[in-house]
């Protein structure tokens, strides 16, 4: 054995990580500008797009990366929305910044939900979940200063004079309406670019490989010094903060809200696990492949009513059967590239010298 | 100075006695192995010194403070490591991440700080050419590398090896075995589960038996072998 010192270095940045950056930042600056020229129908398309982009990336977050399958988010898509509508009738807060007290509405209702979920594994840990949501969704449902069961809209004082919004008015010339759908699209940009960004920050950081030690294999992860009890906290709490933001945007542009659909199973867990699957689960590129495929099919499927669904459900059932990876993983796996690189690869001493030929000395 | 102590130490899984009022010193710096029959309650024994499950009864003492009632990771970072009998990879990650966890949260220090160890520990185990593919890729004997280089990792004083020669042929075993000799002779103590009595008396300077979860000896290795309560029940020859 050489006792030559090593001298070994690490590397996560690829070829291909260098060009997305850079394609990165040319789509956030077109996306900003892209109100200047796009018609309103468009804009709402994207924000729908970039709305579900963020669900999906919690999500994935909490299953892809924590291991917690969690199908109870639609518990802080509700919360979040409902939060904001609450501050905006109630205290009379400027709906932008009440956005953030949705956020927070989920975070604190995360704290005794995670308490509870915790304690159940698997399959148990996703029935707990939605039982939670389910029965924050009939606890929402008796509030009546906020409709009650049957909802309420934002009232016409909050959406008039919305921060910006005059001011977008006079730059585009459109009518109030069209302005608050502009804002909401910036807003949603700027959500889907910092969670997109903030999740790749915490994927490479130290905590990043403790997250993902738990999820390949928690005993193991404990043995070595990994405190999983508290990784499992930080993804569910940021995940219900992250979604709790995206629930108030989502309902800010909705400007209508009613228990049933802020807390909808299917609009805000079962198509986010359809993004997360097709798209291609535990990756960062998954979920944005996944939403565009997602848009598309939707967009030819709208007018076939409940063939949509099953639709949806059968591709879901051929990508989990033929590629479990999901479509980004299908493509990584035969060409190699990765957008978000998080692998640490350790390069040069023996790595460099001799070819992985000298495996027995 | 005993760097661990197990005084009275029992442990049950429903009605079954696994562990059954153990006591055994280890000084600093020995390496011990414990063998028995299979069920005898190996690897529960280590399970309860790493605190991967707790003692309903008696203490486990390192470095002499009290850590019955510590976590697993608390006792990892307090300087004990551990390889599994099946090998547990974090099977998504590369061998050198499995390292980097192992080295940065079980000695808390920063990626930096430890990539040029975990290189050096690749290299000691022979895993180096394989240290960017993922470990869910790797052939028995690397799984089992794998596990003594990611104790290795978060720097033992007290390493604990569960049949870590199991399974092998005769030339991957001796590797091994010369690796393991070489750790040892660096001072770190060392208790090594096994069956592969060869493997196990080449490196160690006493030997423990274990059977229905009692300590049955302890000694030097030839004299225990030697004695007639393990050969009849270790070895099942009736004498």
């Amino acid at each position: 054995m050489s006792k030559l010192p090593p001298n070994y270095s690490v590397q996560t940045r690829t070829r291909a990580s260098s060009i997305s950056a850079i394609v990165a930042l040319v789509l956030v600056v077109v996306a900003i500008a892209l109100p200047a020229f796009a018609s309103r129908s468009l804009i709402q398309d994207m924000f729908f797009i970039l709305t579900m982009l963020v669900l999906a990336q919690f999500w994935n977050l909490l299953a892809g990366y924590g291991g917690l399958v969690s199908v109870g988010q639609q518990a802080f898509v509700g919360i979040g929305a409902y939060a904001m509508f609450g501050v905006v009738i109630l205290l009379g807060f400027d709906p932008v910044a009440s956005i953030l007290i949705g956020g927070i509405a989920a975070l604190v209702l995360a704290i005794p939900t995670a308490f509870f979920a915790f304690r159940l594994q698997g399959a148990y840990f996703a029935i707990g979940t939605w039982v939670i949501a389910e029965v924050v969704r009939l606890l929402v449902a008796q509030w009546k200063s906020v409709g009650g069961g049957t909802g309420t809209s934002l009232p016409r004082s909050a959406t008039s004079d919305m921060w910006f919004t005059g001011t977008i008015e006079t730059l585009f010339d459109v009518k109030s309406a069209a302005a608050r759908d502009i804002l909401a699209y910036w807003l949603a940009v700027v959500l889907a670019v910092a969670t997109i960004a903030g999740i790749y920050w915490l994927l490479r950081t130290k905590r990043g490989l403790g997250l993902a030690a738990v999820r390949d294999n928690i005993e193991a992860a404990k043995s070595v010094g990994v405190d999983a009890v508290r990784m499992k906290w930080l993804v569910f709490l940021v995940s219900a903060f992250g979604t709790g933001l995206a629930g108030g945007l989502i309902y800010l542009q909705k400007a209508r809200i009613s228990p049933d659909a802020a807390f909808s199973l299917q609009d805000w867990t079962a198509y986010v696990i359809f993004i997360v699957v097709i798209g291609g689960i535990g990756t960062i590129e998954g979920p944005i492949l996944g939403v565009l495929v997602f848009f598309i099919l939707q967009s030819l499927l709208a007018d076939y009513g409940s063939w949509y669904l099953m639709v949806l459900g059968l591709i879901g059932i051929a990508i989990m059967l033929f590629a479990p990876r999901g479509l980004w993983g299908l493509f990584s796996d035969r060409t190699g590239i990765e957008l978000f690189p998080v692998r640490r690869r350790l390069t040069g001493g023996r790595l460099s010298a001799t070819l992985p030929s000298s495996k027995e000395e | 100075m005993a760097i661990l102590a197990l005084k009275n130490v029992s442990k049950s899984f429903g009605a079954l006695k696994v562990t059954d009022d153990v006591s055994f010193e280890v000084p600093e710096g020995q390496a011990l192995g414990i063998i028995g029959p299979n069920g005898a309650g190996k690897s529960t024994l280590f399970n309860l010194i790493t605190g991967n499950i707790s003692a309903d009864s008696g203490t486990v003492e390192f470095l002499g403070r009290d850590v019955t009632r510590t976590l697993a990771r608390q006792r990892c970072l307090a300087g004990i490591g551990r390889s599994f009998q099946i090998p547990q990879p974090f099977s998504k990650l590369t061998v050198y991440e499995n390292l980097l966890v192992a080295a940065t949260f079980g000695r808390d220090r920063s990626e930096r700080e430890v990539a040029q160890t975990c290189a050096v520990i690749l290299e000691r185990t022979e895993l180096i050419a394989k240290a960017n593919q993922p470990a869910g890729g790797l052939s028995l004997l690397e799984r089992k590398r794998l596990e003594l280089a990611r104790a290795m990792a978060t720097h033992p004083k007290l390493l604990l090896l569960d049949e870590i020669a199991g399974g092998l042929t005769d030339g991957e075993c001796q590797s091994l075995i010369e690796t393991i000799k070489a750790i040892h002779a660096e001072g770190v103590t060392i208790i090594w589960i096994e069956h592969v009595l060869h493997a196990l008396n080449s490196v160690v300077e006493r030997l423990l038996v274990l059977d229905f979860g009692r300590v049955i000896g302890i000694g030097e290795p030839a004299a225990i072998m030697e004695s007639k309560e393990v050969r009849e029940i270790y070895l099942g020859i009736d004498i």
